[in-house]
């Protein structure tokens, strides 16, 4: 073994638990990591990515074992080595970075206690040392009031600095190697681009060899040096990043670079005297006292797909409860095919509860664990058709033929046992149960992986079509608003800032809050992040402070 | 104003309504009592004349309605009037009282609390392990008992000098070494120190199994003749003194509540394990007797809380079977002679003191559980 590899894996196998078998979840991985060098790890979700990452700390979740191989950190095997001698490097010589960044700080301590907590207990540094060690990686790391943030608790930091936070408390100990499992996945593009530079500076000021883990190409592409693709717990592809990205060999990988080819066909636009199914006029709404949307009009024609886009808080979702009767909006009005709807849905219908329904983001908490799918669909069918028995089941069948899934082999399953992307379709058809001629989307591609989304997009887009119904698409991922838009409707602090046919939206001139977020999209260019860096800069592009970005 | 202060005022105000309502209630409950303190003291060959000239001496020839406004008019000047048998003032007859109750249930929770939490902890660190059945199995089996057996139990025992045959003891005790060691075995993946510690707690746990049912080696244990069965104080007594007599109630009160603070604590610890954060100080490599005490125990701390003081509550105003047991001159052995007398000014007094302590005790948990939580202590 060269001096200079710091971790050497061979022939690794882990198994996971399921019921009372052990299925192999990794199946004879290798992998390689020289000092200093990023690796960057890629696969959709169940490729046995996270796995891997935890594996290199000699780490397995609960309910999986490693059956074989060696995992090599430094000379030593971690596989063979005690827990005692495995405690130690953890935190000091291996570090890890979470995805959730808000899950994985400890709610009852502040950020810099945590932050001391492995120097100290490794016995690097003093309890004074380490609190100005801390102040200084914060500063390192860009965040806001460096001397100030960490007597913080977490839940009064935003995600973005939670995250850059995060990784100061993986560098404190100055690790040999860091394990960073998907640190921006949760994160806004606008917020997710301060976040990737920060963490690039400092892996390359410290010299840290790095694990990058990814389920998104174009940030994989700014981050790593080296790139592994994984597929079902098995090696799929490695290469340089350049040459992976230029000339992929293996058609799995070529399948993963083309994903975003989607595009939903183009509407002709309504005519101009037609009513639109939903329209907001001067809507005003505030959660108790504080005031979260203000003055918000736009409308949604029949058979077209307004998508909403805009940074977590800008009440992309605040304005789908007003249109719900969720939250009844202080001001303005929601008119439904031309007639105002009462604000609050108490005082609704039962018809006009059912022309517009909603598609959730976590399809896994949004559908009840303890009842099967075809209860789960049932449901909607008998309280708004009122058909029960025969003529529900029927249905229920028919819907289950309409979102692609087979009846005979889905009805009587619980949701535990659907992957994610057929829960979300479940989610459909319990939205499409209602006959509604409205549905809005939060987010329903955002938990996915992008094969799987983009399956899910093009059920929608068929849908539409196929029944005329309108969507209100909320999200906050470019790339899915150039998939399926019609017309897009920017939203930032609340408040409407552009808004227009989807064709004008991706021209300039923009306003500057677009202009950010379209910038803000990773591109697969492995010198995008320092170009773009390079132009916010130089002033060239608008950046997150003059375009008044929230989390910063 | 601090919103937790804002938020004890209103309950502490919503407390008092509470006591107004409760106070209501046994008004009523106590005038469906059959018979009254004059019939209960002139004994049943007293003539009606001496009955209604007994009851017009006391005031109970009024209207219910008219007495229980002036028993609440005393009340909210702090008068809780005087005990219509003995004539002397409730608030004295209470005050006495109600010390030796606080003595006892402070002695019983001072024992209770750090063991409970302390237990739970431990059994959450070695969860599944023979460790944690075995505390699960004797906590949950002297809570399943009522108090009086536990009591009676414990005088046999520490008090009579009565002792037991020690072989069943040994017997169950290795039965369930027979089981752990079973479990150990077949658990076992690799030769090392679990399946050694199976063999060894097979072969002793049959040894002493086989040793009861042939009746090899027999002795009698715990012949303890150490602590007094009547825990009668008299308010001149020293602390020592004090602590010696009500050690016996002390402890079958500590056997009754442990259980159920101990699973609590158990539980929310367990709960917790599986959250990312407590992944993330595993991953920077802190022991496991850390991560539980610095990263589990603080966020689980609310549910803990609520349910000491639902224990604390009961250690007050459950005691009554265990007073009456011990002879423990307690509130709750005065409320029991109270109502068999018809006594009832101090019945109510009583009643309002334990309600009381429900709400006074509920009040400080709900604080607590916000104090320790630093997302409702510090906004954002």
């Amino acid at each position: 073994m060269s001096d200079d590899t710091i971790l050497k894996i061979r022939n690794l196998k882990i198994d996971g638990k399921t019921g009372d078998e052990w299925l192999p979840i990794l199946k004879g991985i290798d992998m390689d990591l020289k000092r200093g060098e990023v690796l960057g790890v890629i696969g959709e979700s169940g490729a046995g990515k996270s796995t891997i990452g935890l594996a290199a700390m000699g780490y397995t979740r609960g309910g999986c074992r490693i059956s074989g191989g060696t995992v090599d950190f430094e000379g030593t095997d971690l596989v063979k080595s005690s827990e005692a001698y495995r405690r130690k490097l953890r935190g000091k010589k291996i570090a890890y970075v979470a995805q959730s960044a808000a899950a994985s700080f400890n709610p009852a301590h502040k950020l810099i206690d945590q932050y001391s907590e492995a120097p100290i207990q490794h016995g690097v540094m003093s309890s004074t040392d380490a609190a100005t060690d801390a102040t200084e990686l914060y500063r390192r790391l860009q965040l806001p009031n460096p001397d100030e943030i960490g007597f913080r608790y977490p839940h009064q930091v935003s995600g973005g600095q939670l995250q850059r936070a995060m990784t100061a408390m993986a560098m404190s100990c100055r690790p040999d190697l860091i394990i960073f499992d998907e640190p921006t996945t949760a994160l806004d593009v606008t917020t997710q681009i301060e976040v990737l530079s920060a963490i690039r500076d400092a892996v390359e000021q410290f010299g840290t060899a790095a694990i990058y883990i990814t389920h998104d190409l174009a940030v994989v592409a700014q981050m790593a040096d080296r790139i592994q693709v994984f597929k079902l717990g098995e090696t799929i592809e490695e290469a340089e990043t350049r040459k992976m990205l230029s000339s992929p060999e293996e058609a799995y990988t070529k399948s993963l670079w083309a994903v975003r080819s989607f595009k939903a066909t183009a509407k002709p636009k309504p005519p101009a005297d037609e009513v639109p199914i939903v329209e907001l006029r001067n809507v005003d709404a505030a959660y108790g006292a504080t005031p979260v949307l203000f003055d918000v009009n736009f409308k949604i024609h029949k058979g077209r797909t307004v998508a909403v886009v805009g940074e977590s808080g800008s009440g992309k979702s605040t304005a789908a409860r007003c249109i719900t009767g969720l939250l009844p909006p202080t001001k303005g009005e929601i008119l439904f095919n031309g007639e105002a709807l009462p604000a609050g849905y108490r005082k609704r219908n039962k018809d006009q509860l059912r022309q517009a329904q909603m598609i959730y983001q976590m399809a896994d908490t949004a559908l009840n664990p303890k009842q099967r799918i075809e209860d789960i669909i049932g449901r909607p069918v008998g309280f708004y058709l009122g058909l029960s028995g025969k003529a529900q089941r029927e249905r229920v069948r028919e819907l289950l033929d309409l979102i692609e899934m087979e009846p005979d082999t889905y009805m009587h399953r619980f949701p535990g046992e659907l992957s994610g992307g057929q829960k979300q379709r479940i989610g459909i058809a319990r939205a499409l149960a209602a006959d509604p001629q409205f549905i809005i989307c939060d987010e329903v591609t955002s938990a996915l992986d992008q094969l799987v989304a983009e399956g899910i997009l093009r059920l929608l887009d068929k849908l539409q079509i196929d029944l005329g119904l309108a969507y209100m698409f909320i999200t906050h991922d470019l790339a899915t608003v150039r998939a399926i838009a019609d017309e897009v409707v920017v939203m930032q602090h609340g408040k409407v800032v552009e808004q227009g046919p989807k064709v004008e939206m991706f021209q300039p001139p923009h306003h500057p809050y677009t202009d950010l977020l379209l910038s803000s999209v990773p591109e697969m260019d492995p010198d995008w992040l320092s170009n773009l860096l390079g132009a916010r800069e130089r002033g060239e592009i608008v950046d997150a402070k003059t375009a008044g970005s929230a989390d910063n | 104003m601090h919103p937790i202060s804002k938020m004890a005022l209103q309950r502490l105000a919503l407390g008092i309504f509470t006591l107004f309502v409760v106070s209501v209630i046994i008004a009523g409950a106590v005038e469906f009592l059959p018979g009254d303190l004059a019939q209960e003291i002139l004994g049943q060959a007293a003539t009606p004349e001496a009955v209604a000239a007994f009851r017009a001496e006391v005031g109970l020839d009024k209207p219910p309605v008219e007495r229980y406004f002036s028993w609440l008019g005393g009340v909210a000047q702090g008068d809780f009037g005087v005990s219509l048998a003995t004539k002397r003032s409730i608030s004295e007859l209470i005050s006495a009282r109600l010390g030796n109750t606080l003595f006892l249930a402070g002695f019983a929770a001072v024992i209770a609390v750090p063991l409970a939490v302390t237990l739970g902890m431990l059994a959450a660190l070695y969860r599944n392990t023979w460790f944690d059945r075995l505390v699960n199995v004797s906590t949950l089996s002297s809570i399943s008992f009522p108090e009086f057996f536990v009591a009676y139990v414990l005088i046999l025992f520490l008090s009579v000098g009565y002792g037991f045959d020690a072989r069943w003891v040994l017997a169950l005790i290795g039965l369930f070494l027979l089981v752990e060691g079973f479990g150990a075995v077949k658990e076992g993946k690799r030769i090392g120190r679990f399946s050694v510690i199976g063999t060894i707690f097979g072969i002793i746990g049959l040894a002493m199994v086989v040793n009861a049912l042939f009746g090899w080696w027999n002795f009698k244990v715990g012949a303890v003749s150490a602590f007094p069965s009547i825990s009668n104080i008299s308010s001149g007594a020293e602390f020592g003194e004090r602590v010696h007599r009500s050690f016996l109630p002390a402890l079958t009160l500590t056997l009754v509540v442990t259980a159920h603070m101990m699973r609590m604590t158990r539980a929310s610890i367990i709960n917790l394990m599986a959250s990312p954060y407590i992944e993330m100080a595993r991953l920077k490599g802190m022991s496991p007797a850390r991560i539980i005490v610095k990263h589990a125990l603080p966020n689980a701390l609310a549910p803990i809380i609520n349910v000491i003081a639902v224990n604390l509550a009961f250690l007050i105003t459950g005691v009554v079977v265990v007073e009456v047991v011990f002879v423990y001159p307690g509130l709750g052995q005065l409320l029991v002679d109270s109502v068999s007398k018809r006594d009832i000014t101090v019945v109510q007094g009583c009643c309002l003191i334990f309600a009381a302590t429900y709400i006074l005790l509920n009040l400080t948990a709900d604080i607590l559980a916000i104090a320790t939580n630093p997302r409702l202590l510090h906004p954002k």
